[in-house]
């Protein structure tokens, strides 16, 4: 495999660039959700406004269920369990984190896709139902070219096709085969999500300021995923995974053209740091988080739930691939300091949750916290470790997707009451919606019978087993400070009494209705009977080489 | 036959699940649906009862094995009953007299609007008492011991809108878990001395020798100390006797039931059924026979105090368990006379308290004696069988009591030695001081001038008799306190009928007992005459006289509460107040004082988070550079 299309061409000694061979049916699930999304540009521009809203949702629905059937119609033909393949000129992997992980984020999309629909929950605008995003994202806040669209009932319902885009991004991501691939599908995601953050209907400015600043240190860290590329391949002179792994162990020989940089330890190590310091800012660790609570709560509540959802699963499969597939060799090097940033990740993100008063921020802070605990399988190195990051995040995404849910539920005549003091005494008026939500929170926590306890224990055993018992023990450490507020959630809306003119829980519409009974469904059942999802989670835990 | 054991107790048992369950709609009928299923358990009980008759004296105890609870190597807890002599007696008298206040209880609860309830409890009381007689193992009988705890705390709280109810519940759980401890600590030792908790293994029967056998003296006193210590509990023996007096809080029908009749003997059974362990501990029998005694002068001293007609009855009760632990103390000398005791005494007692009932009834639930007074002429029925009831208790020849404390007193003497005669003297002290006080009883509610005033509504009393669901029991049990003695004595059908379960023998009199009965005669009409000089000669004074220190301190309950509270209540409060000033400053100081310092870390960490984002870029900047330098750094070291 060292010998590929790439290196032909930077051999400069054919003169024609043979066509590549695209095996469209394996590659269909990112086939199928891209064609959605251009599909759902067209329909921007030839459908008129008053059905956009419905074929849109229809359509961005039918493209996740699509893909999703892809995925399985793969996994039936033995893809993860008993064959792999690379697809697209080696460029994609076809394996079985890489279809578990597009399971993942596909039904993470689906519920997302249900919480966009929500129509319910505002009031309406103009005469026609309002979702949670701008009337017309171009508008200045509080102008009166807003207010013009506001009367004119607009809505911005390109958020499907940006949506349907990311998703394609994230199917991408986890199974990128090289460098080069994986960037290109991280801007992919990325760039889609920086516009959605800015299309909040209600708090505009908080919204906008929230998308400039992902935007730019999202570019920033791009920017350090691309140098890293470059001075891995002036390494190995190759950006493929397994080229890169077979040269560090010196399986493979390099070109002679690169043989003043190739194996100089320094590019090597210098780029191994800065790929993770671009995927680490994805996943939101330690020190590079500091955007996920403002961008957490300035985003439209949707939007937050997906992106805490799904950019986490494909970022965390991204850094599996690359840390399991180039660098085992480097074990030695990188587990330290992942061993800090994990502990890092879990220890603030647990402190700084204690004394946040919205909730958003709260659920930013305890996404923070997760991120860590999930890097203590990833630095397991060990198939069991693989697998129960796989399991952890599967449960993790519906969870936060459902937590994210019942947030928009919780209004009052500002648009949805973020701070903690309002939801004081909920559980006294709309009990059901604070039982769901303390559900969320007790699985956030790990308490077991929920999907959360499952997920964590499973990465302490695999970090525990992988020699990280020191981890391990910060992990319950934080955990043990993580539960004190997310208890203090659940003992505010059931102890506390209701403040007078305190928010009302909104009736939704079956779209959010089912978001949220899909969350309590799967944080249960993962929480019960868990044993099928790990075996699942345990055969596609082999990545291909 | 066998397989009729287990409805003994199902019947009651299912009872109390629709009553409680069953909700409104069982208002109308429950109470006559749980007296049907308790003289349902009554015929199986009677049923039971022949076909035993049917046997061979040493083929007569029956077993049968339910299923196995708990059925793991080495730990064997099963659900297995055990009916032999000693438990058809404890059948018959429960279910039986259990029937009766089931009947009298429709009357007397009559205008309760939680009757079902009542009645719940009462066949929930039933089942637990059965089970407790019935068991085939400890586990099994701690079972029914720990659930005639919860129907006793449950129904002497059955007014709990009482302060005093209330209160008077949770004195008797929580005297009476001091005793269960003991329980649960005997039944532990039982299990590792002889690895069972069934009493065959542990006990032997005939045929089969025990592990008690085998066992050292010092492990078998161990076990029938904390033994003792559970039936002082259960029977409100010195020194945990404090609950007894205060649980006539209850409604009178669970005084008469429970605290009188069938519970608060239960003492008496753990010590007879464990005879085999006591019998190779004199030690411990001694404690028994130590505590047997002081209580049934105790008791008696306090019932001379008692102005309020239950609590005299309670007083009285005690004192009268305190002669079946002192026989049951005796060792096989004293066992049968023991349980005969408790028979007799079942059913006159029970008929005294639903007596005190029934006058309670006809005059506004007035319990102080002080302001009855010539009441036979308006309860005939009433002054009639709580007269045979008096007559029976202080052993008036020919009527029960007379045959089964004249049994246990010379019992008490054929001890042998000084130890004979000094438990001899105090059980015929006993005699005269219970004729003193049940004359008073009888003098003070059914003879003399009428005392009765209006009370502070201005509603007089009208004294009138209860009705027959009331009467009809009373009579019976009338009957009981007439006959049962004289039955049980005829021959020695009762010693022969118990003898193959706890053995006799005949013992070592100083006196003869033709003397004995002579002496406990003499004694009984001292007591009766002194009584009659201080009640019946003159008129009895509305409001209690001062008294001398011994009166009042009987009045106190010769200050057992005071006792209690200076003992342990109070270096108990100290206790548990230093274990808290050192919870809150010591633990609670350092799991509060690590939450603050998180809380202010979390407080200062918030401070980076400004808001600018080029504070955030300078900080991913910062990040990076150090995640490169420990990258190259690792691989340096």
């Amino acid at each position: 495999m060292s010998t590929t299309g790439m290196l032909a061409a930077a051999g400069g000694s054919t003169p024609s660039i043979p066509a590549p061979h695209i095996e469209y049916g394996q590659l269909s699930p990112m086939l199928v959700v891209f064609g959605a999304a251009v599909a759902g540009i067209l329909v921007e521009a030839f459908v008129p406004r008053r059905y956009r809203h419905w074929t849109q949702v229809s359509l961005a629905l039918a493209g996740l269920i699509g893909s999703f059937v892809a995925v399985v119609v793969l996994a039936a033909q033995g893809y993860g369990s008993t064959k792999v393949d690379l697809l697209a000129m080696e460029s994609v992997a076809l394996d079985g984190p890489a279809l578990f992980l597009q399971g993942v984020i596909l039904l993470a999309a689906v519920v997302a896709v249900l919480t966009y629909a929500e129509r319910k929950l505002e009031p309406k605008a103009g005469g026609l139902p309002a979702d949670a995003f701008a009337a017309q994202a171009a508008a200045t806040p509080g102008g009166e070219q807003e207010r013009a669209a506001l009367r004119a009932g607009f809505a911005t319902s390109e958020v499907f096709p940006l949506t349907m885009f990311a998703v394609g991004g994230m199917l991408l991501f986890p199974a990128a085969n090289d460098l080069l691939t994986m960037f290109v599908a991280l801007e992919v995601f990325s760039l889609p999500l920086y516009l959605l953050c800015a299309l909040a209907r209600r708090r505009r400015l908080l919204s906008q300021e929230a998308a400039v600043k992902y935007f730019l240190l999202g570019a920033f860290a791009s920017a350090f995923f691309l140098f890293g590329t470059a001075l891995l391949y002036g390494y190995a002179g190759s950006v493929k995974l397994g080229d890169i792994s077979d040269v560090i162990s010196g399986k493979a020989m390099t070109t002679p053209a690169l043989l003043s940089t190739t194996q100089n330890d320094a590019l090597l190590l210098i780029g191994l740091a800065m790929l993770a310091v671009g995927l680490l800012f994805k996943v939101g660790a330690v020190p590079f988080h500091s955007w996920i609570p403002d961008v957490y709560q300035g985003a439209p509540t949707p939007v937050t739930g997906f992106m805490a959802a799904a950019t986490k699963v494909a970022a965390f499969g991204a850094f599996l691939r690359l840390f399991y597939v180039a660098f085992p060799g480097l074990r030695l090097d990188w587990r330290p300091v992942l061993w800090g940033v994990a502990i890092l990740t879990m220890v603030v993100g647990a402190v700084l949750a204690v004394t946040q008063q919205d909730v958003k921020r709260l659920l930013a802070y305890s996404s923070i916290a997760h991120a860590g605990f999930i890097l203590t399988g990833v630095i397991a190195t060990n198939k069991q470790g693989l697998s129960s990051v796989l399991f952890y995040l599967l449960s993790y995404s519906f969870v936060t997707l459902g937590a994210f849910a019942v947030v928009t539920l919780v209004r009052d005549s500002k648009g949805e009451a973020t701070h903690l003091s309002s939801w004081a005494g909920l559980g006294r008026r709309s009990p059901l919606v604070a039982a769901v939500f303390a559900l969320f929170l007790l699985a956030f926590a790990g308490i077991p019978l929920t999907s959360g306890f499952t997920g964590k224990f499973a990465v302490f055993q695999a970090a525990a087993a992988g020699g990280a018992t020191p981890l391990v023990v910060v992990g319950v450490l934080s955990s043990a400070v993580a539960a004190f507020f997310y208890i203090r959630v659940i003992v505010l809306m059931f102890f506390s009494d209701p403040k007078p003119g305190g928010p009302t829980v909104a009736i939704p519409s079956a779209f959010t209705a089912t978001a949220i009974g899909a969350g309590v469904l799967v944080t249960l059942g993962l929480g019960l009977l868990p044993q099928y999802f790990l075996d699942l989670a345990s055969k596609a835990a082999l990545f291909v080489r | 036959m066998n397989s009729l054991i287990p409805l003994l107790v199902a019947a009651p048992l299912a009872g109390a699940a629709l009553l409680l369950l069953g909700g409104r709609a069982l208002d109308r009928f429950g109470h006559w649906l749980a007296t049907a299923l308790a003289a349902l358990s009554f015929g199986f009980g009677l049923a039971l009862f022949s076909d035993m008759l049917g046997r061979e004296a040493e083929h007569r105890a029956i077993t049968k094995h339910l299923f196995s609870w708990i059925p793991v190597n080495g730990f064997q807890a099963d659900i297995s009953f055990r009916l032999d002599q000693l438990s058809m007696t404890f059948v018959l008298l429960i279910t039986g007299v259990g029937t009766l206040i089931h009947l009298y209880s429709v009357g007397y609860m009559a205008h309760d609007e939680r009757r079902r309830r009542f009645f719940a409890y009462l066949n929930l009381f039933l089942a637990a008492m059965l089970l407790l007689v019935v068991a085939d193992n400890y586990l099994l009988l701690y079972f029914g011991w720990e659930g005639v705890g919860l129907a006793s705390y449950l129904l002497i709280g059955f007014w709990q809108h009482k302060p005093s109810a209330a209160t008077a519940a949770k004195k008797a759980f929580i005297v009476n878990r001091v005793g269960d401890m003991g329980l649960s600590i005997a039944i532990m030792l039982m299990f590792v001395e002889f690895g069972s908790f069934s009493f065959e293994p542990i006990l032997g029967s005939a045929g089969t020798v025990g592990g008690a056998a085998q066992a050292s003296e010092g492990k078998l006193t161990a076990i029938g100390l904390m033994l003792l210590l559970a039936a002082c509990g259960k029977s409100a023996q010195v020194p945990l006797q404090s609950w007894l007096g205060d649980a006539m809080e209850g409604p009178t029908p669970v005084s008469a039931l429970i605290h009188a009749a069938t519970m608060v003997t239960a003492g008496v059974y753990l010590i007879t059924r464990s005879s085999a362990i006591f019998d190779l501990a004199p030690d411990a029998q001694t404690a028994v026979v130590v505590v047997g005694a002081v209580t049934l002068l105790f008791g008696a001293i306090v019932g001379c105090a008692k102005d309020d007609i239950k609590k005299a009855l309670a007083g009285s009760t005690m004192s009268q368990i305190g002669y079946m632990v002192l026989a049951a103390g005796l060792g096989p000398i004293g066992y049968a006379f023991a349980i005969m005791h408790l028979v007799t005494h079942g059913f006159f007692k029970a008929g005294l308290f639903l007596g005190a009932g029934s006058v309670m009834h006809g005059m506004n639930d007035e319990v102080d004696m002080r302001h009855y007074g010539g009441l036979r002429k308006h309860m005939p029925v009433t002054f009639v069988t709580f007269g045979l009831g008096y007559l029976a208790i202080i052993g008036f020849p020919g009527l029960s009591g007379f045959f089964s404390k004249d049994k246990i007193i010379e019992a008490a003497f054929a001890k042998g030695g000084t130890e004979g005669w000094i438990l001899g003297l105090c059980a015929l002290v006993g005699a005269a001081v219970t004729a003193f006080y049940m004359t008073r009883v009888m003098l003070l509610t059914f003879f003399g001038e009428k005392r009765w005033q209006p009370d502070a509504d201005g509603n007089a009393p009208h004294p009138h008799e209860s009705p027959k669901t009331m009467t009809i029991p009373m009579v019976l049990l009338a009957f009981g306190s007439v006959f049962a003695g004289g039955l049980f004595a005829y021959n020695g059908s009762f010693l022969t009928w118990l003898e193959p379960v706890t053995g006799h023998s005949e013992g070592d009199s100083p006196l003869a007992p033709l003397v004995v009965t002579l002496l406990t005669t003499a004694c009984m009409l001292a007591g009766v005459a002194v009584s009659y000089l201080m009640y019946g000669r003159s008129a009895v004074p509305v409001v209690p006289p001062v008294g001398s220190p011994l009166t009042r301190a009987a009045r106190r309950d010769l200050l057992q509460d005071d006792f209690n509270h200076a003992v342990l209540v109070r270096p108990g409060s100290a206790l548990t107040a230093a274990l808290v000033y050192f919870d809150s400053r010591g633990l609670d100081g350092f799991v509060n004082g690590l939450a603050a310092t998180i809380g202010g870390i979390s407080g200062r960490l918030r401070r980076v988070q400004n808001g600018f984002v080029r504070s955030y870029a300078l900080s991913m900047f910062g990040g990076t550079l150090v995640l490169v330098a420990t990258t190259l750094l690792m691989r340096s070291v």
